[in-house]
């Protein structure tokens, strides 16, 4: 079948605002939008810009808007979509190039909230034991994979600052992790001004949500977390 | 521009991670990547990571050296396989302090689930031996191990391309040179030691698991320096891709009990591996597969069978294999609750690269004389603990350990020697290439010469090979070769050129592709991976050997070093 794309354009050496331009290609129903951009890409216009990967919606890369939808462009196929798509990069973020944007801030965010394990006991010779049931509290943070869905998608982050789902999403996989023992300064980080309290539930993140983590729900638990240690 | 540290890492994937966690905070160290680091394949690995940790039931580490070993039909160096086994006991508990949210067993240890050709009691039959989260225990280690990095404050150079190795006049290397994809700049990064972790080259094949971005960048520059490759011949087809799209589903589908059925339903596997049927190693059911198909026996006589797990509970296909049910759902539109799964092969992983010893330095020459300052783990490396064909998890192992050991001999090298000079005008070969590049207006694409070189490989270097395909796929990789000379990219700008990008990937895959069939042409006995129709026996007497490949004016140039035996002698190798 024939679709048209409908991509917002921007190379910061010539042009001075983005544009939209149009491409049609032949592509199969089940196609992903990737395989229609690479098509663009190989044999129509080499100067089309965007990330990819794995192209299979694990590592990340391809996060855009896909008919004003936050997804991973490997992980929608054509069939969904119909014969027009618009493509525009993620919002919130600054735009490099095309579809590609600076996602230092992002990164920056994430780092805030030490995610990492914080456990300074000598650690036994063999595993540190966790039942499945404690193990089962971190399952659905810990398949976050960093793609940025989430946050562009949040209206709280496209207007003001504060931390974004993502990066309190990776909050609560340490907060909630039974082997980890920085709670407190875990919930310092969180409940500053600029933490989860910023948070509408609005529900968008968990829309967005590629992997399908209840990202509103995460913040919701470590909102309840902050009120009960502090009661 | 210029940078100074003790060691540069390039690659931000499981080796290359784990390898920074050794350096951080003891040396400077910076960690050059092709993409953010938490999008490298090291996260889309899916099933397990091996260890004989004996949680579940009786294992002993020297029954999964003997399994990587006879797996890899006994071209593997077994010095290196007694490391591995030995230490992928050390390295699991290290991940797990470190946050890895292993899966567990109602008292709190790991748990532990069965995977292809892993056996108790020198094959026996399964055993419980790869530790996993669900059936994304890659993803978990990029992830924990970039999360250690940010623990640790590794400096970082994300989005930056390797394009070129420096060594002085006298063998040593000094640096690397990169591009900054978001400027176009180069960056010479002078170090006194350098470790290659840049993945694989599974993008030589058309239909592959491999992420678009694997292709074979450390592996290329290498190869362009002079230096040599080992056991290129050697590249692994996982059995179960999904059809004509090649994604993988992991083997943990069939190691909680999934059955591989043929056109008529039959569980094929009965005839080729008695034993362990659908958990052989990945070479036996990639093979037996494509025979079952050429026998007409495919679903419906077309190319592909089916995996089928609708006999397992809806629980197990839900949560312990979450991903995979993922993907089909997505990708095929089918429930692996209720509908068999159509797959087909999907090249998947190189046994060979670059040559190191079992402290990850680069070797050039069948004495294992090292390159002073040049280390590789990972994929891109070729220890060789996979000999022809890797087992199932042996590659996250192999990033743990090795990328481990790498990390520790590096930390000893640069705190006992100097930094050695740059070679003149370090970015020169670099400067050329890109200028070449973004001046390049020739009538040939990028995009339709990669197609090419992708079918070609597909086609005469695949599970099958003969003589006869192997010389037509050389003499098109030379037609392709000089089609490259006049290629045109679009692109011409500086910022974010992924047209440019592209066009470098595909030298590199050129490089890659010419080394495997030069070395599958040579080899003329049936090992493993390499499977030659026209000798279709093993050959210890002429063939137990690892062949070097060097690229030299003259062509490529073929040697061979010898297999480190020393506690089990080759045996026929049945499953």
């Amino acid at each position: 079948m024939q679709v048209t794309l409908r991509i917002q354009r921007f190379n910061p050496d010539t042009d001075t605002k983005p544009y939209y331009r149009e491409y049609t290609v032949e592509v199969e129903p089940t196609d992903r939008v990737l395989d229609a951009l690479n098509l663009v890409k190989w044999y129509q216009d080499g100067s089309l810009t965007y990330r990819r990967s794995c192209a299979h919606g694990i590592c990340g890369s391809d996060a855009m808007r896909i008919n004003g939808r936050n997804r991973l462009a490997c992980k929608v196929l054509i069939k969904d979509l119909g014969s027009r798509i618009t493509i525009e990069p993620l919002l919130g973020f600054r735009v490099i190039k095309d579809l590609v944007v600076d996602l230092e801030p992002f990164f920056a965010q994430y780092r805030t909230v030490m995610p990492y394990l914080i456990n300074d006991e000598p650690p036994p010779i063999r595993e540190r034991l966790q039942t499945p049931e404690e193990r089962e509290l971190i399952e659905d943070t810990s398949k976050c994979i960093l793609c940025a869905c989430c946050t562009a998608a949040c209206p709280i982050f496209w207007t003001t600052e504060w931390l974004g789902p993502a990066a309190i999403v990776n909050g609560h996989r340490f907060l909630f992790d039974s082997r980890d023992r920085a709670t407190e300064e875990r919930l310092a980080v969180l409940n500053q001004r600029f933490g989860v309290w910023r948070c509408r539930t609005i529900f968008n993140c968990t829309e967005a949500c590629p992997r399908g983590i209840q990202v509103t729900r995460a913040i919701e638990q470590v909102k309840r977390r902050i009120l009960f240690e502090q009661s | 521009m210029y940078h100074r540290f003790d060691a540069v890492i390039v690659g931000a994937g499981g080796a290359g991670l784990m390898a920074a966690a050794q350096l951080a905070g003891k040396c400077s160290v910076a960690v050059i990547s092709k993409l953010y680091p938490v999008r490298s394949h090291t996260g889309a690995a899916q099933g397990g990571i091996a260890a004989a940790l004996g949680n579940v039931e009786e294992d002993h580490w020297i029954w999964h050296m003997f399994d990587t070993v006879k797996g890899g039909d006994y071209l593997v160096d077994q010095d290196a396989a007694e490391v591995l086994a030995r230490e992928a006991i050390d390295a699991i508990i290290e991940l797990e302090h470190w946050g890895f949210p292993f899966n567990r067993l109602p008292d709190g240890r790991l748990d532990q689930r069965r995977f292809g050709g892993h056996t108790r009691n020198f094959g026996e039959g399964p055993v419980r031996r790869a530790c996993y989260a669900a059936d994304r225990t890659g993803h978990m280690i990029l992830q924990t191990l970039y999360q250690q990095s940010i623990k640790n404050q590794v400096i970082f150079f994300d989005e930056f391309m390797v394009l070129d190795l420096l060594l002085t006049e006298d063998g040593v290397c000094t640096g690397v040179v990169a591009l900054d994809i978001a400027t176009g700049e180069l960056h010479v990064f002078h170090a006194k030691a350098v470790l290659l972790a840049t993945g694989g080259y599974g993008r030589v094949f058309k239909v592959t698991s491999n992420a678009l971005s694997l292709t074979g960048d450390g592996v290329a520059i290498v190869f362009r320096r002079g230096l040599p490759l080992e056991d290129m011949e050697f590249y692994q087809f996982h059995p179960t891709g999904i059809y004509k799209m090649g994604i993988l589903l992991s083997e943990a589908c069939r190691g909680e009990g999934g059955i591989l059925r043929n056109g008529l339903g039959e569980r094929f596997m009965e005839r080729y591996a008695p034993t362990l049927l659908d958990l052989a190693p990945r070479d036996v059911v990639s093979r037996s597969i494509y025979l079952e198909i050429r026998e007409g026996r495919g679903v419906e006589g077309k190319d592909y069978v089916y995996l089928d797990l609708t006999h397992l509970p809806r629980e197990v296909i839900e949560t312990k294999l979450a991903d995979n049910t993922d993907f089909v759902r997505t990708y095929l539109g089918l429930d692996p609750v209720t509908d068999p799964i159509p797959i087909q092969p999907t090249a998947h992983y190189a046994m060979g690269g670059i040559p190191t010893d079992v402290d990850g330095r680069v070797t050039i020459d069948a004495q294992n004389t090292p390159v002073p300052g040049l280390y590789a783990a990972g994929e891109c490396a070729c220890v060789s603990v996979h000999g022809a064909n890797r087992l199932g998890t042996n590659s996250l192992v192999d990033l743990v350990v090795f990328g481990r050991r790498a990390g520790r001999h590096i930390l000893q090298f640069v705190q006992e020697n100097e930094l050695h000079p740059l070679p003149k005008e370090p970015e020169y070969h670099a400067r050329a290439e890109i200028e070449w590049l973004l001046e390049s207006d020739g009538e040939e694409k990028v995009a339709t010469i990669r197609a090419e070189l992708q079918e070609a490989m597909m086609a005469d270097a695949g599970v099958f090979r003969t003589g006869d395909g192997l010389r037509r796929a050389r003499e098109k990789l030379g037609e392709l070769r000089n089609r490259y000379t006049r290629i045109g990219i679009d692109d011409r700008g500086r910022t974010f050129n992924t047209d440019l990008v592209e066009a470098i990937e595909l030298g590199y895959l050129l490089d890659c592709a010419e080394a495997i069939v030069a070395c599958a042409l040579a080899r003329e006995e049936s090992r493993g991976a390499h499977y030659r129709e026209d000798f279709p026996q093993r050959d210890d007497v002429n063939w137990l050997k690892h062949t070097l490949v060097t690229r030299t004016s003259g062509g490529l140039e073929l040697s061979y070093k010898p297999v480190v035996i020393t506690r089990f002698q080759p045996k026929e190798r049945t499953y």
